[in-house]
């Protein structure tokens, strides 16, 4: 090779461009692009946008039309919402969204799931860089294109896109597009979001951006093929049209826009929306103080077996850049579902933002543009093209925590806030996903609208609300059960009953989560499954001396039917978690727990299922709170009385709830006197408390200490640098637990002589 | 100047410290870790996140596994005031969670005067919430 590049002449810039041409004809696939997939800055001025800026520009002609757009995409995002037929689409896990020529995102809805649009601008430049000249495929008035393969721009394959070109007088002007979380995608498990997914074959539907409508009409022969790949062909029928129409009125309003200001007012409404914007974060920016925030995140179980992944940040501020370092954070897991692309993390990062920081700004690409991302190549949150995602959930929720754990510590001193400083909230979608054959005969497969009732962090002045919304979705909805019930063959015995004792401490507590307990009623074919991390690490850290929730577990009560009960002896049941499994009150079940990565397993009628949905982290010293707070916890069911005084140190009356404040002042005195008699100065204290290597007993991934070069992959001596990738495999769970059961055996004398 | 940085923690431009802004302890070096003027205490998790089901009975209880993960809990030496909380794997070195860039912070302060000192919350004293 050496010896033909020295001996060899430069070619000459004819022969390059036949030599490009020669590749680019010869392209055997065009797979996801990374110089598409790693870049999330906005695209450069076009020729089109320098034109009509020149043309157009007065800014209240600008906001006139901005708000129009807005409004057509709220108006489109209603639409999806009202008459979406995926469960997801009710309770608001849709969006849409108007992006330019060059396909940057400018303006999205004002409800519904912002990273699912901050993300198809990947696909749309994937479309513009391969399809709009191909002369077997071409972008044309009345075209639609589809999408959902997360490695060409997407969280999840669960997620589906309609990309519309706008085009006038012959001119592409802009894209519109819509997404619905649709659940079912003919993966290895129903519902979407496969944890068992050891592959990316494993995950179902793969739709690399294609066209799927033509003259506004979808092309019948395709959509069988895609109805023919999925366990919900009317429900993937009844979509594809629902998010087309939603596009099209959008396209109506816009065309309402060409008619009364014309194009260059809305090209040029369209970009300078988007530089006014990212303009405003440099300078928003730059008014926080320069610093470096370090935290970390911990998953507690890849899904399939408890271990702990570290999600590293390393946040800095200098002038008005600020970067993102996520290096340090666990490898790739080669056959585990929970890595992510670096564009979901990116897109749950610029949700810190939009919905958490400033928002007030207008939603779209540009508000995180200009903001850095550094991470590991083929790491938990920039995965290879090879890795299984369909649970990336796990990472880039437990990234949007450390981003927002990170960014409070920049937001406190500054003079001018949009938002309150605030604590996480809670970042797990604990909830049920179920899936077989209903009541009434329909294969079904999605999940319960329990993911959107997260607990709030508290906040510099308040507590957090309880079960409010998804880190996702700060506008979604919970949905109505009772209504859902009517599809499905299981009822929620009990929903929306907050889990006393499951809490965040603090100055202000965080926001709490509620109890659910499911069982099969109407089917002997229908399972459920659990995909959260959790039950042993908080997936939190607290805020300034605040404590983060609790973990959160499944439990299971087996082999009684809860409805003979609930008919026969009514008086048996239970409307807790805590008093069923303590008390087990029905005779002859089987009482269990397990860590929330439940893979799908069909259930018998009158099984119990039990799961709580999660905390907001606390904010402040707990010593501080209000004692009149404490009780009134104590009063909603909250927190119960001898964990409250134990915690709080308020002195009350256990009958009457009666506070002595005199009593609590002085026992809060003795308690930071207590404090400080218990602990030890820091430099002792890190003398005995440090070590050099993560612990022997827990599998662990990614960097330990300051060392972010160096990622441990489960075990002390098994290492890989953070920019060298190597394959990181994890033994199948029931391998694991055979080997330990047959290991007993031997133990135990018995001899395994079986044929090796 | 004394610029407010967290609940409970501020920094005296003029002296270069981290000070508690409930006593008015010196704490450390403002351009260093604060976290090496405070105390540490390595909490059992389940003291704060007490077991909701019996952990005699069950493997998950709701209260993190305290093998798995400690509360390290930073206080105040003079007032005992809880100023963080860090969840750590045993034996992860406490991180450096705040390292600021002190002539920069100094240099935006003098830019921007004290009088945009923000409002970050009420006076911190401890009691302030016995009002009855
Ligand atoms: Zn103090």
């Amino acid at each position: 090779m050496d010896m033909l590049t020295t001996k060899g002449k430069t070619p000459s810039a004819e022969e390059m461009e036949l030599i490009r041409k020669f590749l680019d004809d010869t392209t055997l696939f065009l797979g996801p692009d990374p110089e598409i997939m790693q870049n999330h800055d906005l695209m450069p001025r076009s020729a089109q946008e320098d034109a009509a800026i020149a043309k157009v520009s007065d800014s209240h002609v600008v906001a006139k039309i901005r708000d129009r757009i807005q409004a057509g995409c709220d108006e489109g995002y209603e639409m999806v919402e009202q008459m979406g037929a995926a469960p997801g689409a009710k309770w608001g896990d849709v969006i849409t969204g108007v992006y330019s020529a060059s396909g940057d995102l400018a303006i999205a809805s004002a409800g519904g799931v912002l990273i699912f649009s901050a993300l198809v601008h990947h696909p749309i430049k994937f479309i513009i860089k391969n399809w709009l000249n191909d002369p077997t495929v071409g972008v044309k008035e009345g075209d639609g294109f589809i999408h959902n393969d997360s490695r060409y721009g997407n969280v999840h394959n669960t997620d589906q896109s309609m990309i519309l070109p706008i085009f006038h007088e012959g001119e592409l002007i802009c894209w519109v597009a819509s997404t619905v979380h649709e659940g079912e995608n003919g993966a290895i498990e129903p519902g979407g979001m496969p944890s068992m997914a050891e592959s990316p074959s494993d995950e179902g539907l793969k739709m690399s951006p294609f066209k799927v409508v033509e003259n506004y009409q979808i092309k019948r022969d395709l959509l069988t093929f895609l109805q023919n790949s999925v366990r919900e062909p009317k429900l993937q029928y009844e979509d594809m049209k629902v998010k087309l129409f939603a596009c099209l009125r959008i396209k109506q309003r816009l065309e309402e826009t060409l008619k009364s200001d014309g194009p260059d007012a809305l090209v040029s409404t369209l970009r300078l929306t988007m530089e006014n914007v990212r303009a405003e974060v440099k300078r928003r920016v730059s008014q926080w103080p320069d610093m470096t925030v370090r935290t970390y995140i911990i998953q507690d179980s890849t899904l399939r077996e408890n271990c702990v992944v570290k999600i590293n940040c390393k946040l800095t501020k200098t002038g008005d850049r600020l970067i993102f370092d996520f290096r340090g954070s666990s490898p790739e897991f080669t056959n585990r579902a929970t890595n992510t692309i670096v564009a979901g993390l990116k897109g749950m990062l610029a949700q810190v933002f939009l919905c958490y920081v400033w928002p007030d700004l207008p939603r779209g690409q540009a508000a995180f543009a200009p903001i850095e991302v550094i991470t590991d190549p083929h790491s938990i949150v920039n995965c290879s093209y090879d890795a299984p995602n369909s649970q990336s959930l796990m990472s880039i929720f437990t990234g949007f925590t450390a981003g927002q754990h990170a960014v409070a510590k920049f937001l406190y001193s500054c003079p001018e806030k949009f938002t309150k400083v605030h604590a996480p909230t809670f970042n797990m979608i604990n909830t049920f996903i179920w899936g077989g054959v209903s009541q009434h005969g329909e294969t079904l497969g999605n999940l319960c609208a329990d993911l959107n009732g997260m607990g709030a962090g508290a906040t510099a002045n308040r507590d957090g609300e309880h079960a409010l919304a998804p880190i996702f979705a700060t506008m979604a909805d919970i949905g109505e059960q009772e209504l859902n019930e009517e599809e499905v063959p299981f009822l929620q015995l009990v929903s929306k009953k907050m889990t006393r004792d499951a809490i965040a401490p603090g100055k202000y507590r965080g926001g709490q989560g509620y109890t659910m307990m499911v069982a099969t009623k109407d089917s002997e074919q229908w399972g459920f499954m659990t995909t959260a991390q959790g039950a042993k690490i908080p997936p939190l850290q607290g805020l300034f001396g605040g404590y983060a929730c609790g973990t959160y577990p499944l439990s299971k009560v087996q082999g009684v039917d809860v409805y003979d009960v609930l008919m026969d002896e009514p008086e048996k049941f239970r409307h807790s978690i805590e008093e069923i499994m303590n008390e087990q009150p029905f005779e002859g079940a089987r009482y269990t727990t397990h860590h929330m990565g439940m893979g799908f397993e069909i259930s018998k009628r009158g099984d119990l299922f039990m799961i709580s949905q999660g905390a907001g982290a606390g904010y402040g010293d707990l010593l501080e709170r209000d004692p009149e707070g404490v009780v009134r916890d104590i009063e909603e069911g909250l927190i119960s009385p001898d964990v409250a005084a134990r915690l709080y140190k308020v002195v009350f009356d256990h009958t009457t709830l009666a506070i002595d404040f005199d009593a609590t002042e002085a026992a809060r005195a003795a308690e930071r006197k207590a404090r400080i008699a218990r602990s030890t100065p820091y430099a002792d204290f890190v003398k005995k408390w440090n070590r050099t290597t993560p612990p022997e007993h827990i599998q662990y991934f990614g960097c330990w200490g300051d060392d972010v070069g160096t990622l441990y992959m489960g075990a002390p001596d098994i290492t890989r640098r953070g920019d060298e990738p190597r394959p990181n495999y994890m033994l199948n769970p029931k391998d694991v637990r055979i080997a330990e059961l047959e290991a007993r055996l031997v133990a135990a004398g018995a001899a395994l002589d079986e044929r090796q | 100047m004394k610029v407010p940085m967290t609940e409970y923690l501020r920094i005296d431009l003029d002296s270069g410290k981290w000070e508690c802004r409930v006593c008015d302890h010196v704490i450390a070096p403002a351009d260093g870790n604060y976290k090496e003027g405070l105390l540490v205490h390595d909490r059992d998790p389940r003291e704060i996140h007490p077991p909701i089901i019996d952990p005699e009975r069950y493997r998950y209880t709701f209260s993190p596994d305290p093998e798995w993960v400690r509360i390290l809990e930073f206080c105040c030496p003079g007032c005992g005031t809880q100023v963080e909380t860090e969840y750590a794997i045993p034996g992860h070195p406490p991180l450096w969670d705040m390292q600021v860039d002190l002539p920069a912070l100094k240099a935006q302060w003098a830019a921007r005067g004290a009088d945009q000192m923000p409002d970050a919350g009420p006076a911190v004293v401890p009691g302030r919430s016995h009002a009855h």
